[in-house]
């Protein structure tokens, strides 16, 4: 039997401890180890964003990172993107009021993806959106209330 | 107290306070947060991986499985194959759907699965299926549905004979059924035509697309008793199913659904489901079996492939005198294509009097179809209002104004029997011709397309519970699925009808042991079918807060009404008493008289159809044969919107689907049989750089069977699109394409046929 190797994370500020097979991805550490199921994973190939967390503040599809890489890495994801218990991120805000999500299946990628576009580009226009969402497959939708659930999270949090 | 089915009470003048507003959905929450259970998101203890193995063969006599070598694997804990399925008769319902579920005499696809494993891990599940030896004797194959009709062909199974379907009715063939539907005389009809069209089009298997893969759970007891934890759009259908593959009785296999992550069609029939049952007996503890994104291309159910001819004719005015068609439907190794859809709905909409259609559908070595949005019905359409459109351009007349001279009025009588209450065809016409995008000019370089479609809606066998707790508020047991937010619709109709905010209502899909059969969450019909049974529920329950209320007052129960929430006496002669609320009087009697409570289970009849004319802008690369949608609006009866952003959703997501239908996505076979894109990178659909905002124009003509208006939204946007976009493609290079998917190297080749014969337009 192949040994596990054993690794130490941060997910959303909170240090964690797992046995890995060494071909395991991250995403299937975060879900079946870990047991944090709010990152979902649609394909296992990169190509549908459902998986997209953040590691040390980059955006990446958690399905093509091993957790191995992951070792003393900073993880964020959907379950760290409410502020307070009691409070909502404006993008989770807006996608609520906005109708941003059917069925619910690509929201949390779709908001740690828009959460990172937020940090960079404050004032995106609509093409820079939708550019940076292409890696982020919605079936139900059609994109267009995602596109402005973002667009009105942005010009709120740029109001401050 | 009358049925809800004879007099819905729909009153076009009500003040409706809950109805027509967007209300923040109740699941929403927990889909923003992460805290959402989706099929895989589930765990057990001691829960066990299950995995599949597949045919890597279209078509393959199974000779012999030898399982001995991954039994023996530590960690290995059960191995399931076609020897652990109950014998079902072949082309039975449950014959077929067993052997899809798990290959018997023959593999029929590539993805068939042919075995499977429950081990502690994953990693060990899958070295397990390495160890599984499987001896194939390869067989010629089919897939492409013309060929599979032809003398000769490979067959599929050989006990099929289909009368008047083929020359020799003795003969084995891959024809399941042959549908032949008329009305007047075609031939007569064609004869008073000035202008006759007549195109052949196809269209390749598309999948259904919904971003989750298909995922269980199965436990088995000792004692029979089965728990299943699923995605599904059907868990009464799949319970039933399961019973009849299983021989398990329905009260002891009790499936509770999951969070639903898109299905469109696509979950109405299980996969993993018997498997993971299977497993689980045999290892004596929980399975799950997650299927991944190539076994969900593999082996899930992409729609029909189709090949088809149109013919139409018209007057100089523009009046359809005949249509015929000619028609044939891809089903997969199995039939259940639903083809017959699409003779009912391909013209309807339009009133001809002559009409001649035979459709086919026939079986091939691929995945076994399923349903989408409106099944077999949109890659039809494609071909209908492209002849339309020839017809309109030969005829000099507008494309609306052709379309709006055949437009079916009130009270129509359908070539499949029906006859129609109020409709908004021609209202959703003359708003498409009164639209802003209708009357901006085309930009240079790009193409406009205007199309049509219809869909039936559906009713159906529906059970739901509600209850009135002690403080007043509401919770609802529903037994269908929630494919997109059908839960707050539903909970602001019982709202609506109660007189209380909608944040007094909880609406909970329960499992199916704890309601009564309910139909599969397909055809349009949740919303307004559960809404149905809701509304009634509520009215069970406002009679037993009236009798209370008169019980209280020592008063006849005529003596007091219910309104806005509220029980009060019907008039100052009653007496003078305080009015009570839902919350007063359950507050007051629920220990004294039990709880109040509403169940209805009836057969929900009284759909109202669906309409949609679609307008499209596009621009196409004349060196790369790339499409891009410049523009899009949907016009769309939707009798009343109770949840108007909702209802927008719908229609958004469904034409971007028919956009990605229209353009790209297709199921590409080699030479071997094999599926060769099995996979989001190779089968491309819309990401949100390819496609621009969907503008709606949502009409409201009531569909009075309703209480509140309300007719099915959700299959009628996919229809008109990929018609839509083809007349805007052909509108733009010159040559209107025939072949589903217009991807670029078809659309290279037709831009060279362009220039070639002097009308290619760029």
């Amino acid at each position: 039997m192949t040994k596990r190797s054993h690794i130490s994370l941060s997910v959303n500020g909170d240090e964690y401890e797992c046995l890995c097979e060494p071909d395991q991805s991250l995403v299937d550490v975060l879900r079946n180890e870990l047991e944090l199921t709010g990152t979902k994973e649609g394909c296992s190939t990169g190509d549908c964003g459902a998986c997209s967390i953040r590691l040390d503040g980059d955006l990446v599809c958690s399905c093509l990172v091993l957790a191995v890489e992951a070792e003393g890495k900073e993880i964020e994801t959907i379950e760290g993107m409410t502020p307070k218990s009691d409070e909502l991120h404006p993008l989770q805000r807006h996608f609520l009021e906005i109708n941003g999500l059917q069925c619910g299946i690509c929201t949390p990628g779709i908001l740690v993806a828009a959460k990172a576009l937020l940090e960079k580009n404050p004032d995106p226009t609509e093409t820079e959106i939708r550019f940076w969402l292409a890696g982020n497959l919605c079936r139900c939708t059609g994109y267009d209330k995602i596109i402005r659930s973002v667009q009105a999270a942005a010009e709120e949090m740029r109001k401050g | 107290m009358a049925s809800i089915l004879e007099e819905s009470g729909f009153n076009p003048s009500a003040d409706l306070k809950v109805v027509g507003t967007n209300p923040v959905k109740h699941d929403g929450l927990d889909k923003v947060t992460g805290r959402a259970k989706f099929g895989a998101d589930a765990f057990l203890p001691g829960m066990l991986v299950g995995k599949i193995l597949r045919s890597p063969h279209a078509h393959a006599i199974i000779k012999s499985i030898d399982t001995s070598k991954a039994e023996a694997l530590p960690g290995v804990k059960a191995v399931v194959t076609r020897d652990d399925f109950p014998e079902k008769a072949p082309g039975s319902g449950p014959g077929d759907m067993t052997r899809n579920v798990m290959a018997r005499e023959k593999a029929l696809y590539d993805g068939h699965p042919v075995a499977a494993i429950a081990a502690t891990s994953e990693r060990v599940a899958k070295k397990a299926l390495k160890l599984i030896e499987v001896e194939y004797e390869i067989l010629p194959h089919v897939i492409d549905p013309v060929e599979a009709m032809k003398p000769g062909a490979p067959i599929l199974h050989d006990y099929i004979r289909t009368k008047g379907a083929v020359e020799n009715e003795d003969a084995q063939t891959n024809v399941t059924e042959r549908m032949v539907t008329q009305l007047g005389d075609a031939d007569a009809g064609f004869e008073d035509a000035d202008i006759i069209v007549e195109r052949s089009f196809d269209s390749a298997p598309m999948h259904q697309g919904y971003i989750e893969p298909q995922a269980c759970i199965a436990d088995y007891s000792e004692d029979g008793q089965v728990e299943v934890w699923c995605c599904t759009q059907a868990p009464f259908v799949y319970r039933d199913r399961l019973s009849a593959i299983l021989d398990i009785d329905c009260n002891k296999i009790n499936v509770q659904q999951s969070e639903l992550g898109g299905g469109f069609g696509g979950k109405t029939g299980f996969y993993g489901e018997p498997i993971a049952i299977l497993l689980s007996k045999k290892a004596s503890a929980a399975v799950k079996i997650v299927l991944s994104r190539i076994e969900v291309f593999r082996g899930t159910g992409p729609v029909s492939g189709t090949s088809y001819t149109i013919k139409m004719g018209c007057k100089k005015d523009g009046t359809i005198t005949a249509a015929q068609a000619n028609m044939v439907f891809q089903s997969g190794p199995y039939a259940g294509s639903m083809y017959f859809n699409a003779p009912n709905a391909m013209f309807t909409r339009y009133d001809i009097k002559n009409v001649d259609i035979v459709a086919y559908e026939v079986l091939s070595n691929r995945q076994k179809v399923a349903s989408f949005r409106a099944p077999c019905v949109p890659q039809i359409v494609f071909g209908v209002e492209g002849v339309v459109d020839e017809m309109a351009r030969k005829i000099k007349m507008d494309p609306i104004d052709f379309r709006l001279k055949n437009a079916c009025e009130d009270g129509h009588t359908t070539i499949y029997g029906d006859t129609w209450g109020p409709i908004g065809f021609i209202e959703t016409l003359k708003q498409a011709k009164a639209s802003d995008h209708y009357n901006t000019p085309v930009k240079p370089g790009e193409g406009r397309g205007i199309s049509t479609g219809f869909w039936f809606n559906r009713g159906g066998e529906t059970a739901a519970s509600l209850n009135l707790a002690p403080d007043g508020t509401v919770t609802i047991a529903i037994g269908t699925a929630d494919v997109a937010g059908s839960r707050i619709s539903i909970s602001m109709m019982a709202a609506e009808e109660l007189g209380i905010p909608v944040d007094q209502v909880r609406v909970k899909m329960v499992d199916t042991n704890s309601l009564g059969f309910n139909r599969v969450t397909a055809g349009s019909r949740t919303t307004f079918s559960v809404g149905m049974v809701i509304v009634d529920s509520a009215r069970k329950c406002i009679a037993e807060l009236r009798r209370r209320a008169a019980e209280a007052w020592d008063v006849p129960e005529d003596g007091v009404i219910f309104e806005d929430g509220m029980v009060r006496p019907a008039s100052a002669n009653v007496g003078d008493f305080e009015p009570m609320s839902i919350a007063d009087i359950c507050k007051k009697t629920t220990m004294s008289h039990g709880a109040i409570s509403g169940h209805t289970e009836m057969n929900v009849t009284g759909a109202g159809p669906g309409f949609a004319v679609n307008i499209v802008d596009v621009k196409v690369d004349e060196n790369t044969g790339r499409t891009d949608v410049t523009r899009y609006t949907v016009i769309q009866d939707v009798g009343k919107a109770i949840h108007p952003q909702q209802v927008e959703g719908q229609i958004q997501g469904g034409a971007i689907q028919g956009v990605g239908w229209a353009l790209n996505e297709e199921y590409i076979y080699g030479e071997d049989g094999r599926l060769q894109n099995a996979g989001f990178l190779d089968y491309r659909m819309p990401v949100a750089s390819d496609v621009p905002m969907v503008d709606t124009i949502m009409v409201e003509v009531p569909n009075p069977a309703h209480p509140f208006g309300l007719r099915g939204v959700g299959e009628v946007p996919v229809v008109p699109t990929m018609a839509a976009v083809g007349n805007a493609v052909g509108d733009a290079i010159g040559i209107r394409p025939t072949s589903l998917p217009m991807s670029p190297p078809k659309l290279l080749a037709i831009i060279e046929q362009a220039k070639a014969e002097g009308v290619y337009k760029g």
